[in-house]
């Protein structure tokens, strides 16, 4: 059934084929003659039958029979009489079955049949036609569904269920099905804590012995590793969604200028008491709410906005970077505070908590229970200086990574607490989890080293799984280990499997990342205050020549306002779209190969200076960001005004629209895009201009 | 079925007369080899005579009812009753006339407790302790001949289990099998199936043929690694102590000790070791409703000698049982034999004669094709019955004794299958046990199989508080079996010194190496013709008799 080689066919089996061909034709024209006359006689039937025994594919002949049986149980009244015809349409399954096991028509129609519920079910005949099914095929997908089916319907206790899985294990252990049944059949176990599944630890600890067995017998069956790994989602991270940061951070206090105070005081960082932000020049003061798994459920209701400010009435929370079904890591609200009437120099507090409730709700259901409270301030002084200084960039920014920071100009902002968000939501770190993983760890040392990429890659896993947990508390040094120890096994994996190289590239970024944003000593070599002439000082972080793949722990770069990335291996910036507060972003020399990964700009309202020089844009003839980018740029979006202006102006709407998309959402003045295969094509710095009006320096030339 | 062993002593006038009387193959004694060859030298289209001195089939091969053992073990020894020579013969011919000897092969008999009621449906096998491989040379033979529809089997469905420090352990043999292990260690496994995997990977690689190409690529392992000993192997895989043992002594079935450097000549290379757990690993499987690899005759071993002799039956054999041969006709000025006298006093002619090791070949001064050995080998046999079943929900059981585990200076493994009522051997609510081991002297050969049913089997009731076998694979004690009645004795092996001869029973676990014997005999006397082809079989109407039951 698997893993057994196609043979060619030889000229004879093409003869039988068309022979074959011109019989179903027939057949069919036959029975699709009976199906739009409504002839559901004896005969016409059986048409349908011996249709459907060479082709159990043919659907509208399932919906034939169908009909008819409705059509004939009119004419029946005896018991005797249903249950025979009932019979004999599962006969008809079963020879169909015969044919091809994995046909959907004839599944359904066992299915729909049973669900008409006519007659008694005799479930002895249901499930020994499974047992036969999945003795020929342990992995039959279809039987294991009609399994599950059957087991609803007839009210088998899951317990029972899962001690099949148990037996269908023993028997062959690379039985996927099985060990997918059995991780369902738990879930729902554990869920209603059923008789024998009130401690999730017990159980998962004996799941734990039994998938071990099967990886260390056979690395290389890969049906146990899936498991294992579900195992280890179990166990690793916490049952309930946490508020890991945010966005002004608790007591941070917020104003347009400080230019002045800055300049005035630089060299006692301590006194940058305020945080200059940007957004509130055009009268919005975002808030970020960022989850430590994607939730859903924000409402000013679930969501509390307390502040002098009447602010309640137009809240809407809107999750950026949506993952499926509306679930985000990361929500956003916009305060409107430009018609504020206000007196200069007021402070405005807000109040910001999130109680127990169940409106927030995870993925798998849990809801949030963690109760968070935090306030800040916000000044929106010196409006009219503003007003007169409508663009804070005049000069063309220099992005010179190669010089190293200042060392002595810490950010203002930051504190370690906003690193790691309030101690009030560190759950008391599960024992337990801990233990499980370690020893789970210590196990896995030990299989032998046999270049098994499924074991290195669980390893990796369970050092990372190990060190999130000791994130949560406070033993750095032994996380540093765990790290380093993953990043090696990574950078292993790269070499011994590299079919799936960028999978491991962009988790070894994730890793680098975590590293050296996860505490404050670390992180602080790469952060500094950037003071442009003319501008308040930006919070400068610089991440360059780390061979990042990919952007991970936003939550920690919230408050970030400068970002240099340059000369990575990005191919997506996803998860920037959190940094509500950036202004400048440089992620030049990278591998950036499409305006659709860079969908994520678009949500940062505050971005003024983008440099995209010396990606891969335009060199790609096929656009494959789309199937990498969760949230890329979808051919949906309706035609817009700027599609319209952009024909006027004689541009290929169809080559560029995703730069059209782009330039329409963003608002820069500054733009850096030579050396992209795009930059040479005609018409794109026409559409750069066009759509971006607000443009003054595009490749460190003036437009104006 | 056996029913009458010993009975040889039918006057003269109770022979039948045989006609014709020149025949292209004689043969004496009706063994599984001389069964074999009969049915083979038919089935190419040979006039066959098969005659055998005992009233039942199988010679040396048989299973005999329990009540007969005893006399059979002491009374198959000694000259054959001699018709007055030349009285009935036309001696017109020239050809001498030298009388032919019965050897006893057994020695040592030693039995002990009483024989349970009932004790004619007990059967004894004379060749435990013994099974097929089902993927091995003897069940093709059966399929081939067309004797597996007169034979039955059933599985060794309990496994091996083997005896490594004080405990008896499953052997882990498959990849399901190390996974269900509770006693591995998870390296252990780990080791162990890789190790599988790669045999695994060889044999396949092997089995494709050459044009795959050679070299490592393929999957085959280095020559220089087949030609190593299959210990050194072993341990270059890193296999631990305990699992070199289940590799060596209860898949590979090696009889010595491979620890030792000095039994060079008994080690096994790896070449050899592979080949055996190739035929393990295909025989796993190989009949759906067979567990395991081994499977059993119903009614006992007996049955096989049996099935092909009718096989060569319908293929037109003559067979006269109750016939001794008493003596050899030889040629004097061709130096060859070209007869037998049989105890009717009839003298057939034949193109080649064929006696089972029971007779003493008269050395002529004609030449030997083998030289004789000087001390022949020796195999200690024991034979129990017992009440309950060593391991928990088995019927059927092989056990392992590997060299070293009864005491510091046992060479050689000790093996044993235990049989349960499902086979007909035995009634029901009790076993047999049979025990073997390779020996040079029958005293430690006895000693060892002593050793072996004193560790498994209890003699007291089972009341008894000592009686635990600590069964590894279960948290509680076991109580030991208790043994009923038991029999240990020496068999002598000594190999074909002429042509004339067939193997006796070796101390192997299968028959591979008699069938390996037995089809070069047949080379010799049918050098044109295929062993037992195909289309040899009887047709019949459906052939799924290929399944164990």
């Amino acid at each position: 059934m698997h893993g057994r080689p196609r043979r060619p066919d030889k000229p004879e089996d093409a003869a039988a084929a068309d022979a074959k061909a011109a019989k179903l034709r027939d057949l069919q024209t036959q029975v699709l003659r009976n199906h739009h006359s409504r002839t559901y006689s004896k005969e016409a039937l059986g048409l349908s039958f011996k249709l459907l025994e060479l082709n159990p594919e043919a659907y509208t002949a399932w919906n034939y029979r169908k009909l008819a049986f409705q059509h004939n149980l009119g004419e029946l009244s005896e018991l005797e009489a249903i249950k025979s015809s009932i019979d004999d349409e599962l006969r008809v399954v079963e020879l169909a079955l015969r044919q091809n096991p994995k046909s959907y028509g004839a599944w359904y129609h066992r299915k729909w049949l049973l669900n008409q519920k006519l007659a008694p079910v005799d479930f002895k005949r249901e499930f020994g036609l499974l047992d036969k099914l999945l003795k020929v095929d342990a992995r039959n997908f279809h039987g294991w569904n009609y399994r599950r089916f059957l087991a609803k319907f007839m009210g088998v206790p899951e317990e029972e269920e899962l001690k099949y899985t148990k037996d269908k294990i023993s028997d062959n252990f690379s039985n996927y099905s099985a060990w997918h049944n059995r991780s369902i059949l738990l879930s729902n176990l554990l869920t209603q804590q059923r008789k024998g599944f009130e401690s999730k630890q017990k159980i998962f600890s004996e799941e734990f012995e039994l998938v071990t067995q099967a990886l260390f017998t056979d690395p290389s069956d890969q049906s146990g590793w899936f498991y294992h790994l579900w195992l280890l989602a179990q166990t690793s991270s916490p049952e309930n969604p946490q508020l890991i940061a945010s966005w002004p951070s608790n007591g941070a206090k917020l104003s347009l200028s400080s230019v002045r105070e800055a300049n005035d005081k630089q060299n006692t960082p301590s006194s940058f008491s305020s945080i200059c932000c940007y957004s509130l020049k055009e009268g919005i003061l975002p808030i970020v709410l960022f989850f430590n798994e994607p939730v859903k459920g924000l409402t000013p209701s679930s969501v509390s906005l307390n502040s002098d400010l009447v602010v309640g009435k137009n809240i809407q929370w809107r999750p950026l970077s949506v993952t499926d079904s509306g679930h985000s890591y990361c929500w956003v609200t916009y305060l409107e505070v430009s018609n504020l009437e206000y007196c200069s120099s007021q402070q405005f507090s807000v109040e910001a908590s999130i109680p127990n409730t169940d409106d927030i709700v995870s993925r798998s259901g849990s809801s949030y229970n963690c109760p968070v409270h935090f306030t800040f301030t916000f000044e929106p002084n010196n409006i009219d200086s503003i007003t007169e200084d409508t663009d804070l960039i005049h000069d063309p920014i220099s992005w010179d990574c190669s010089e190293p920071l200042p060392s002595h100009v810490k950010p203002s902002c930051i504190h370690s607490d906003q690193l790691k968000i309030t101690n009030a939501l560190i759950q008391e770190e599960s024992k337990w989890h801990l233990e499980r993983l370690s020893d789970e760890l210590d196990l896995f040392r030990e299989l032998p080293d046999d270049n098994s990429k499924f074991a290195k890659l669980t390893l990796a896993r369970l050092l990372l799984a190990c060190a999130a947990i000791k994130s949560r508390g406070s033993s750095l040094i032994e996380r540093r280990g765990y790290c380093e120890e993953a990043l090696g096994l990574f950078n292993d994996l790269i070499y011994l499997d590299p079919s799936h190289k960028r999978y491991y590239e962009d988790e070894r970024s994730l890793v680098l990342m975590d590293q050296l944003t996860c505490n404050m000593e670390s992180f602080m070599k790469y952060c500094s205050v950037q003071v442009l002439p003319n501008l308040a000082p930006l919070n400068h972080v610089q991440l360059c020549r780390l061979s990042l793949t990919c952007i991970g722990f936003v939550e920690r770069l919230l408050w970030v306002q400068m970002l240099d990335l340059s000369h990575n291996n990005l191919r997506s910036i996803e998860g920037l779209e959190a940094l509500q507060h950036l202004v400048c972003l440089n992620v030049s020399n990278n591998q950036i190969s499409s305006f659709t990964a860079l969908k994520p700009l678009t949500e940062i309202l505050s971005l003024k200076v983008l440099d995209l020089s010396f990606n891969e844009i335009g060199t790609h003839p096929i656009n494959t960001t789309r199937y990498i980018c969760p949230t890329p740029f979808s051919h949906k979006v309706e035609a817009c005004e700027a599609f319209e202006e952009c024909q006027k102006k004689n541009i290929n709407v169809e080559e560029f629209w995703d730069a059209i998309l782009f330039f329409k959402h963003v608002n820069l003045v500054q733009l850096g895009f030579e050396g992209n295969a795009i930059a040479n094509k005609e018409n794109f710095r026409t559409l750069v201009v066009t759509l971006n009006p607000s443009i003054k320096w595009l490749d460190g030339a003036c437009v104006h | 079925m056996a029913d009458e062993p010993g009975g040889g002593g039918c006057s003269l006038q109770d022979y039948p007369t045989i006609d014709p009387t020149s025949f292209d193959v004689v043969l004496c004694g009706t063994g599984l080899p001389e069964s074999v060859l009969a049915a083979a030298c038919a089935a190419a289209g040979k006039t066959v005579l098969h005659v055998d001195p005992n009233p039942f089939y199988g010679s040396l091969f048989s299973s005999l009812p329990l009540p007969s053992l005893p006399s059979f073990l002491s009374s198959s020894s000694g000259s054959v009753p001699s018709p007055s020579s030349s009285a009935t013969t036309l001696s017109t011919t020239s050809y001498a006339v030298v009388d032919l000897h019965r050897r006893s092969l057994y020695s040592e008999v030693e039995t002990s407790g009483t024989v349970p009621e009932l004790s004619r449906r007990i059967t004894v096998d004379l060749v435990g302790p013994r099974v097929l491989y089902c993927a091995d040379e003897g069940v093709d033979l059966l399929l081939r001949s067309g004797g597996s529809h007169h034979v039955e089997f059933k599985s060794v469905e309990g496994g091996t289990l083997l005896y490594w420090e004080g405990g008896l352990y499953p052997v882990p043999d498959s990849r399901q099998a190390i996974f269900k292990d509770t006693t591995l260690q998870l390296k252990e496994k780990n080791l162990l199936f890789r190790f599988f995997k790669l045999v695994q990977t060889h044999i396949a690689a092997s089995s494709a043929g050459a044009e795959v190409g050679e070299g490592e690529a393929s999957g085959k392992l280095p020559e220089e690694d087949l030609d190593l000993p299959f210990i050194e192997f072993l341990k270059k895989q890193h296999l631990s102590p305990k699992m070199r043992a289940v590799v060596l002594y209860a898949i590979a079935m090696a009889d010595y000790g491979q620890d030792g450097a000095h039994s060079c000549e008994k080690l096994l290379t790896t070449r050899e070791g592979i080949k055996t757990i190739a035929l393990y690993s295909s025989s796993i499987g190989r009949f759906a409703n067979a567990e395991g690899a081994f499977i059993y005759p119903m009614y006992g071993h007996g049955e096989l000698p049996q099935a092909f002799c009718r096989c060569a039956a319908v293929k037109g054999a003559l067979y006269v049982l109750r016939m001794p041969a008493t003596a050899l006709l030889v040629d004097e000025g061709k130096k060859r034999y070209v007869g037998t006298r049989l105890a009717s006093g009839q003298d057939i002619l034949c193109q080649q004669l064929i006696l089972d090791p029971s007779y003493e070949i008269p050395s002529l001064d004609m030449p030997c094709n083998a030289p004789v050995s000087n001390s022949p080998r020796k195999v200690a046999r024991g034979i129990c019955i017992i009440s309950s079943s060593v391991k928990q929900d088995s019927l059927n059981v092989l056990v392992v004794f590997p060299p070293k585990s009864l005491e510091e200076e046992q060479v050689a493994a000790v093996r044993v299958l235990q049989l349960s009522s499902n086979l007909a051997v035995c009634p029901p609510g009790m076993f047999m046990v049979y025990l073997s081991t390779p020996c040079a002297d029958a005293f430690t050969g006895k000693k060892y199989i002593n050793k072996a049913i004193e560790i498994l089997f209890t003699t007291k009731a089972s009341d008894d508080p000592e009686g635990h076998l600590e069964i590894t694979s279960e948290n509680n004690k076991e109580v030991k079996p208790t043994l009923i009645w038991s029999c240990v004795y020496v068999q002598e092996i000594t190999e074909g010194t002429t042509t004339l001869s067939c193997p006796m029973p070796d101390e192997n676990l299968d028959y591979r190496s008699i069938l390996e014997s037995t089809k070069k005999l047949f080379a010799e006397i049918c050098p044109n013709d295929e062993f037992l082809p195909r289309n040899s079989a009887p047709k019949y109407a459906d052939d799924d008799s290929d399944s164990a039951e």
